[in-house]
């Protein structure tokens, strides 16, 4: 085999990999303890040394998804048999199910307002970036600093007008209020993001669209849209991951109904005493709908990230 | 088809005067070549023609109508661009069928086919059918760009360049299969190139640009015999026009500025003397650079003498085109 300067040699490979086989190692070690913990019970959750080998137990997501009461021993012993495992679990305890809990509406709050946030923030972002690509818009640079502008202080900086404003409005704790307020923290990254992405694909292609006779919106439909998939793609991801995890807006402007995952999590420690596996389970569950949408996608990411580096 | 007449027609980008009140006349059936220099303007005239960019002033008019304010689809030209711009997130034949799914021809699937295969098979891209664009070598590319205008029946074929990517036998052969198709459907086209083959064998017509403005518009013999002018003279013939002052020979003298001599307007024998420096042989033809009071002159061997380097040889012009102080010819 000849030697090659540019590629790596197999040593050079194994140090490589080593490293960030151990780097992903120590990162993960935080992510593997929330997951374990979901499993156990809570005194084996706090026991003291910790314990990595433990019986695994579903206690922490029966307390994750049910509220429940405590009954005297006597009265536990006049019910009738446990029908499922949930139950059985709970009444070890000597308590009994009294209801779900608000999680699964949490999360599904989460799943709403994060992905449609999302989307609107790529729907609006890929028509806004087209144009500024584009045409030629009055004040164009004015305008994209004033888009990046919002980006400058941290959003949480104009809490206090928005939280009055959404009050006058009728905007707090729904739905389409944190949309709203998701979509204009993340429209200027999307703007400028695929901004990037819509110059690097030349005029030509659409030009070519208009001559075989399309109009400008099918040539962008049809001929930029496929091309800029990747850019859609990281960007979508970076939107999700934002308005997936956002903590301090959706405390102060959610209580009830549009209530995020994010700020429900904490407030499960105070429900039973500290039940860190629900937490750990309300964690896990979580970190999911992220993972399973940035894999889904992770082709396009890494094309996206690169994109442009290389001259084609 | 269609005939197309511009009137008129300028634009200008910023400070820079690209088309300058232009005045041409496509007829139909007819095929027009474009030259000039680079930046003459001669892209900007097919893309103000296919509605691409939007004329300061002066019209187009496509079959007697005028339309400068239709898009690009209502004019319904077909253009082939220098940069191929195929789509690259298509395969070769969904890039052929692009033009005829539009919402404007709407195909049948049975006729879309008929017409790829068919153009496929004269530009030798059938067996590339199924690749993506990107995955084609340039020729390939400029052959599948070709092809996704010649799949159509436009009022106006504009291509620019089409061939210039080309190797020569591959281009020697679709020269004859454009020009076949031109003849045989009666197509009108409107076709920019720097290849001066190209323009002699195709054309009906050239037309010369020179900053943006015709400079001349004919037949190729017509442009090739009687240019207006020395700058007009030097974009058709192989080797190129010697441009020589009129004083040099007696015969000339005093009959204009300049003179200007094509290697069939030089006879050896008699007359000035001349320097033999070099010789290129190309194949088909010798040439030979002479010097004569020290200004080159470049022509061909004459057929039943052989010269060679260091050799004295006579030279005398015979119907030379005589051109005045400013470049322009004098009839």
């Amino acid at each position: 085999m000849s030697h090659s300067i540019t590629d790596a040699t197999l040593r050079q490979k194994t140090i490589a990999g080593t490293l960030v086989i151990l780097y992903a190692s120590i990162t993960m070690v935080p992510l593997l303890w929330i997951f374990m913990t979901g499993f156990k019970t809570p005194p084996d959750s706090i026991s003291y040394p910790p314990k990595i080998v433990y019986q695994p137990s579903l206690e922490g997501y029966v307390n994750l998804f049910t509220t429940r009461t405590r009954v005297s021993p006597e009265k536990l012993a006049e019910l009738p048999p446990p029908k499922n495992f949930a139950e059985e679990i709970v009444r070890n305890r000597e308590m009994v199910i009294a209801g779900p809990s608000k999680f699964g509406e949490r999360f599904l709050n989460s799943i709403i307002i994060g992905f449609g946030s999302t989307f609107l923030s790529i729907f609006l972002g890929t028509l806004a970036a087209y144009a500024f690509s584009r045409f030629s818009i009055p004040l164009a640079d004015d305008l994209l600093f004033f888009i990046l502008s919002t980006r400058m202080m941290p959003p949480i900086a104009v809490a206090i007008p928005i939280f009055l404003m959404y009050r006058q409005l009728g905007l707090s704790d729904t739905h389409l209020g944190m949309i709203l307020l998701y979509t204009a923290v993340n429209i200027s990254l999307a703007v400028w993001l695929l901004k990037g992405f819509i110059d690097e694909i030349p005029r030509e292609y659409e030009e070519a669209a208009l001559i075989d006779g399309y109009t400008r919106f099918q040539a962008f439909y049809k001929v930029v849209l496929p091309q800029a998939a990747t850019g859609i793609a990281s960007t979508a991801i970076f939107c999700l991951i934002f308005a997936w995890n956002e903590y301090a807006f959706a405390v102060l402007l959610t209580s009830g109904t549009a209530q995020t995952a994010p700020p429900f999590i904490p407030t499960i420690i105070g429900v039973g005493g500290l039940d860190w596996p629900a937490v750990a389970a309300g964690a896990t569950l979580f970190l999911l709908p992220v993972m399973i949408f940035t894999v889904m996608l992770r082709k396009h990411l890494l094309r996206g990230i690169t994109f442009g580096a290389v001259r084609k | 088809m269609a005939e197309v007449v511009l009137s008129g027609l300028s634009k200008s980008f910023g400070n820079k005067i690209a088309v300058a009140d232009i005045d041409m006349r496509i007829d139909d059936g007819s095929f027009v070549v474009l030259l000039g220099p680079t930046g003459a303007g001669k892209t900007t005239t097919l893309r103000l023609i296919s509605g691409l960019e939007k004329a300061d002033a002066g019209t187009v008019s496509i079959k007697g109508r005028i339309v400068d304010h239709d898009t690009p689809a209502m004019r319904d030209v077909a253009m082939v661009f220098q940069q191929y711009s195929l789509y690259p997130h298509l395969t070769v034949r969904d890039n052929l069928a692009f033009p005829l799914r539009s919402p404007i021809l709407k195909t049948p699937k049975k006729e879309i086919e008929e017409k790829i295969a068919q153009v496929a098979e004269v530009l030798r891209i059938k067996d590339k059918l199924d690749n993506r664009a990107t995955e084609l070598s340039g020729g390939e590319m400029q052959r599948v760009s070709i092809g996704r205008a010649l799949v159509r029946d436009p009022t106006i074929y504009l291509m620019d360049e089409p061939l210039s990517s080309l190797d020569a036998r591959l281009r020697a052969d679709l020269r004859i299969e454009l020009k076949r198709i031109q003849a045989d459907l009666g197509a009108t086209l409107l076709y920019v190139t720097h290849d001066q083959i190209e323009a002699m064998t195709m054309a009906t017509h050239v037309g010369v640009l020179q900053d943006g403005r015709l400079v001349q518009f004919g037949s190729p013999r017509d442009v090739y015999e009687r240019p207006n002018s020395i700058d007009v003279a030097g974009r058709l013939g192989l080797p190129r026009i010697n441009i020589l002052p009129a004083d040099l020979f007696p015969a000339t003298r005093g009959k204009g500025h300049r003179i200007g001599l094509r290697p069939e307007h030089i006879r050896f024998g008699d007359g000035q003397p001349a320097l033999v420096k070099r010789i290129e042989h190309l194949g088909d033809q010798i040439r030979v650079h002479l010097e004569i009071e020290g200004h080159a002159l470049v022509c061909l061997q004459p057929r039943l003498r052989s010269l060679s380097v260091g050799e004295r040889i006579g030279v005398q012009p015979i119907d030379p085109l005589f051109f005045d102080e400013n470049g322009n010819r004098r009839a």
